[in-house]
């Protein structure tokens, strides 16, 4: 409990710090910082598998492109128009408020509802989530992850690969040379 | 484990023709352009082909996560008519403008797989899923014209309001699956008897959300911004595009999620479908009015259309789903038959595109200006042509189901829209023609889609009947109970 | 619990102390392995052989002065050496010297943290140890330190994936990421080695795994020639040597990943299991140092177009093949 909270502040922490930083690059870093904490709740949590994935696909491989991206097109603190329209500055503020009470009021309801009326819907056979119709230990481990993927979840996982696929094509359209015939395609 | 890949037939045949088409690009010289409108006709042809084999097996496969009911099967029909045209209306401009990018046809193939995956999905992740196939390819068409400055900047908005909108999307599912502990509504529809009040508030909440991403996607009012100028920037047939399919994909999902959740959700929802319809039909109308430009006139008409269409959602049911399903179908075919004549008119760069332009071409292009004269009117909902059929269909389902008022205001609209539609043909036909006249671009697939276009507005318009039956056949379908009854376990 | 606390207290203690002489040490071992291929004779003044240079050179470095280049990010260029040094020792902690000890009653597995997603804790790891050498050029706040940042970046992407396809190639056969099981599953004969069952995932790995730890031919992030130290060119002192501790340290890493899973581990005929291992670690690094000694510096585009072009597919091709032949 004591590591959850250290670990659950620490990610607060750095998500309000990724966007309050004026520094794209300390941006990022604070956005690895919350990778590898959110990476750490996962590991509390015994999915060690997510949270090594978690690491490796964020903190690593997509952090590293973030930063590549910043660092090349060398983009400074003040590099920024900073907005100073500021009614739509404090409109945020009330929309970002409104949800997070929203946010709230809806776990408090929840805690409430839960502790006492639907523990017996719960405990029926048909309330079971996938989640639960599996002991704790297998759901959590490579295969079990596994088999969700390619066996119950494969044709939103192949979705996946056709979305990644459009991306590429869309970006590669968007950012070839004018004239499509003399290029190769060089990765910039 | 079931992977019933019948199911998903059409799917991986407009995916696959996507795929020839990326590597044929490759490997064929500069005469590009008619080999690939033929694969990518044939391609279509092959999906519908396999979607109507796909009539007789309507089920649920792959674990409960494709769903391939009656709606679904029309929605695919909708898809495959909207790129077909697209396809053909698309040939010579993409040669001539575009130096005969093959990668554009392979965008517009992955968009209609997205499609489809919308509206044949049962669960709420593979509706994200597709949606994002479907949009990602779309804010690439929508800048895909590098030297178009407009249509950079219509890509750009797009994208950033896209993406925001794909937010709030999440957001509801999120709470959706807070309340249910699944995203599958196959399983979400079964634990309805144990839901609690709690569940029934997280639904609400959700289904606002996801009420605020589809109808950034179908262009309803309040979420509407980002239409004229990215209809306006974008290249002709992508706008034609973008006007039909996506938006006849999110109006799938809607029409499935408020029939799943009928039972749960509270009667408040009727009231804001209700002032949405409306919202989105007077501004569309109201707003088209004033508009010089011929693209951004069908912009905000096509704001109306969606408005027309939310009244079918707001009715629900048999009768009104069948209404927007037949709708649906009807706008697809009149607004890309619209956009084609736009084509024709518009020569290089898209020069003329404003609606003063097109004066005198009534007596230059006799044929095209017929055809864009039908379309108009159809847009406006005359009789005898489709867009009356229609609208008459929407507007009976509302007054049966007892919301009269909602079909008045609706009535009056389309009143309203008359005197935009009408505009374009004083101008072909009334007015002096200018001076300079514009290089008309004449082709063969531009002539055959505005040949199928015009035939199904006039047929569709003349005798209605069969399709109407089909409408009906699949509206009947809607009830989300009895489907997940017959089909699962 | 307060034994097995102890322990593990212990096993760190003496796995990173026998980490820091290795590390010392193979900066003599490579200063003399050069000078060999070289016809030189390399440090022979302190000590008998030249044996204390190590300490010398540590001496020189820790009284050096340190400064912090004006208008760099003073947090990060200190931390950025850091990183990079953690990051490389960290690995050590999934990668078994040795196999269970009897001692005193009490079984002890020669190994800090026999985690069973070991193989992903390296990947992650290693991943993070990045960060290192890409803020350092970055804080630096000089164009050399930058375009070392950004090579690096580049290249330790490009990298990192066909090092997992490489290692795919193994878990496909060992059908577990424990490291430790993985080295048991080696055991028996020489022919159980992952080596002879995988040797272009081997080579795979080997070859990403010296661009990653930006060892020549792939040292374009420091090439001098081009640009002075790369992303270090900025430090000085203790900072400076932190980074080159961690360098080398990295390059015992590997080579222990390396033995671990290809080469059986710690598993060998007569010796102790922990001797043998270290056999195998010295074996790599003397390979590291031997292509030190001999090849040129990749070129960028060709660094490049190996990795994407050569090596992806042939990973890519490798997994193919096994799936193939595990599926008939």
């Amino acid at each position: 409990m004591i590591i959850f909270s250290i670990l659950a502040a620490v990610a607060v922490f750095s998500a309000v710090m990724v966007i309050t930083r004026k520094s794209p690059i300390s941006s990022a870093i604070y956005l690895i910082v919350l990778m590898c904490s959110l990476a750490g709740l996962f590991a509390l949590q015994g999915a060690f598998f997510i949270a090594a994935l978690q690491v490796i696909v964020y903190a690593g491989a997509i952090m590293v492109l973030f930063i590549f991206v910043i660092m090349l097109i060398n983009l400074r603190d003040n590099d920024f128009g900073i907005d100073k329209r500021k009614i739509q500055k404090y409109l945020g503020f009330i929309f970002a408020a409104v949800i997070l009470l929203q946010a709230v009021f809806i776990t408090g309801w929840a805690m409430k509802e839960f502790s006492n009326e639907t523990e017996s819907a719960m405990s029926s056979e048909f309330y079971q989530s996938p989640v639960d119709s599996l002991d704790q230990e297998d759901y959590l481990s490579a295969e079990s992850v596994a088999e969700n993927l390619f066996m119950r979840f494969a044709y939103p996982f192949e979705v996946t690969s056709i979305l990644l696929l459009a991306a590429i094509i869309g970006a590669f359209v968007i950012a070839r040379k004018s004239d499509p015939i003399d290029d190769e395609g060089e990765e910039t | 484990m079931g992977f019933n890949w019948i199911l998903i037939s059409p799917e991986i045949a407009v995916l696959a023709t996507g795929f020839i088409l990326l590597i044929l690009d490759l490997f064929i010289g500069k005469s590009r352009g008619f080999l690939l409108t033929a694969v990518s006709f044939i391609g279509i042809m092959v999906a519908l082909w396999l979607n109507y084999q796909n009539y007789s097996i309507m089920g649920v496969g792959f674990q409960g996560i494709v769903i391939n009911d009656p709606i679904g099967f029309y929605f695919k029909i909708i898809f495959c008519m909207g790129t077909l045209l697209t396809v053909f209306i698309s040939s010579t401009y993409v040669s001539r403008e575009m130096k005969g990018m093959g990668e554009y046809y392979v965008l517009i193939f992955i968009a209609t797989f997205g499609m489809m995956v919308m509206a044949s999905s049962a669960d709420l992740i593979t509706i994200f899923l597709g949606l994002e196939v479907m949009s990602i390819p779309l804010y690439v068409l929508a800048g895909i014209h590098r030297g178009r400055l407009r249509g950079r900047e219509a890509a750009m908005k797009y994208f950033l309001l896209g993406a925001f909108a794909s937010g709030f999307l999440l957001y509801g599912i999120a709470l959706i699956f807070g309340a249910y502990g699944s995203t599958n509504l196959v399983e979400i529809s079964q634990r309805f008897l144990f839901s609690s009040g709690f569940s029934g508030i997280l639904t609400g909440a959700g289904m606002v959300f996801l009420l605020v991403g589809f109808g950034f996607k179908i262009a309803a009012a309040p979420f509407h911004m980002w239409v004229p100028d990215v209809y306006e920037g974008a290249t002709a047939p992508v706008t034609a595009f973008m006007s039909a399919g996506p938006k006849a994909a999110a109006f799938a999902v809607l029409f499935r999620l408020f029939s799943v959740f009928q039972p749960v959700i509270s009667d408040n929802f009727t009231t804001i479908l209700w002032i949405l319809a409306v919202i989105t039909m007077l501004w569309g109308n109201l707003l088209a009015l004033s508009q010089k430009n011929i693209k951004r006139m069908l912009a905000y008409s096509s704001i109306a259309h969606a408005g027309y269409v939310l009244i079918a959602l707001t009715v629900g049911g048999r009768d009104g789903i069948s209404a927007g399903l037949f709708y649906l179908l009807i706008y697809t075919i009149v607004n890309i038959g619209a956009f084609s004549i736009i084509i024709f008119f518009s020569g290089k760069n898209e020069k003329y595109e404003n609606i003063s332009d097109y004066a005198g071409f009534g007596y230059k292009y006799p044929f095209a200006a017929i055809a864009m004269t039908v379309f108009m009117l159809a847009l406006a909902g005359f009789p005898a042509t489709a867009g009356f059929a229609g609208k008459y269909k929407i507007f009976v389902a509302a007054i049966n189901s007892g919301f009269i008022w909602l079909a008045i205001i609706g009535i009056f609209n389309s009143l309203v829209s008359v005197w935009y539609y009408i505009g374009v043909v004083v101008s072909m036909y009334m007015k002096q023609p200018r001076d300079e006249s514009p290089t008309v671009i004449l082709s063969m697939t531009l002539m055959v889609a505005v040949l199928v276009a015009f035939i199904g507005t006039v047929y569709l318009g003349l005798f209605p009947d069969d399709w109407i039956a089909l409408s009906d056949w699949a509206g009947s379908h809607y009830s989300w109970a009895s489907i997940v009854g017959s089909l699962v376990r | 619990m307060i034994v097995e606390s102890i322990l593990i207290i212990l096993k760190v203690v003496v796995i990173f102390a026998a980490l820091m002489t290795g590390v010392a040490y193979s900066t003599y071992f490579e200063r003399k392995v050069v000078a060999f291929i070289q016809h030189r004779i390399g440090p022979n003044m302190t000590g008998p052989f030249g044996l204390l240079q190590p300490i010398a050179d540590a001496i020189k470095l820790l009284f050096k002065e340190t400064f912090i280049p004006n208008m760099s990010d003073r947090f990060l260029f200190t931390i950025a050496p850091m990183i990079s040094f953690v990051a490389a020792c960290m690995t050590l902690a999934v990668i078994p010297v040795g196999d269970w000890l009897n001692i005193g009653g009490q079984r002890i597995q020669l190994i800090i943290s026999d985690l069973n997603v070991g193989i992903l804790y390296i990947l992650a790891v290693t991943s993070l140890g990045i960060y290192g050498i890409i803020l350092a050029g970055w804080s630096s706040n000089s164009k050399y330190s930058l375009l070392g940042g950004l090579r690096s970046s580049a290249q330790m992407i490009s990298y990192e994936v066909s090092i997992g396809l490489g290692i795919v190639g193994v878990l496909m056969l060992s059908q577990t990421f424990s490291i430790s099981e993985i080295v048991r599953q080696q055991s028996g004969s020489i022919f159980n080695w992952y080596f002879f069952k995988q040797p272009v995932a081997f080579f795979i790995y080997f070859i990403s795994a010296l661009a990653e730890t930006n060892r020549n031919p792939f040292d374009l992030p420091e090439a001098e020639s081009e640009l002075v130290a790369g992303y270090h060119t900025e430090y000085a002192g203790m900072r400076f040597s932190i980074f080159f501790m961690g360098e080398y340290a990295n390059m015992i890493t590997v080579s222990a990943i390396a033995s671990s899973l290809f080469f059986g581990g710690w598993n060998g005929p007569f010796l102790p299991p922990v001797i043998w291992f270290v056999i195998k670690v010295i074996m790599f690094m003397f390979i590291f140092i031997w292509i030190r000694g001999t090849l040129p510096r990749f070129r960028y585009d060709q660094l490049m177009r190996f990795g994407w072009l050569i090596l992806f597919p042939l990973g890519i091709l490798n997994i193919l093949i096994t799936a193939l032949i595990l599926v008939l």
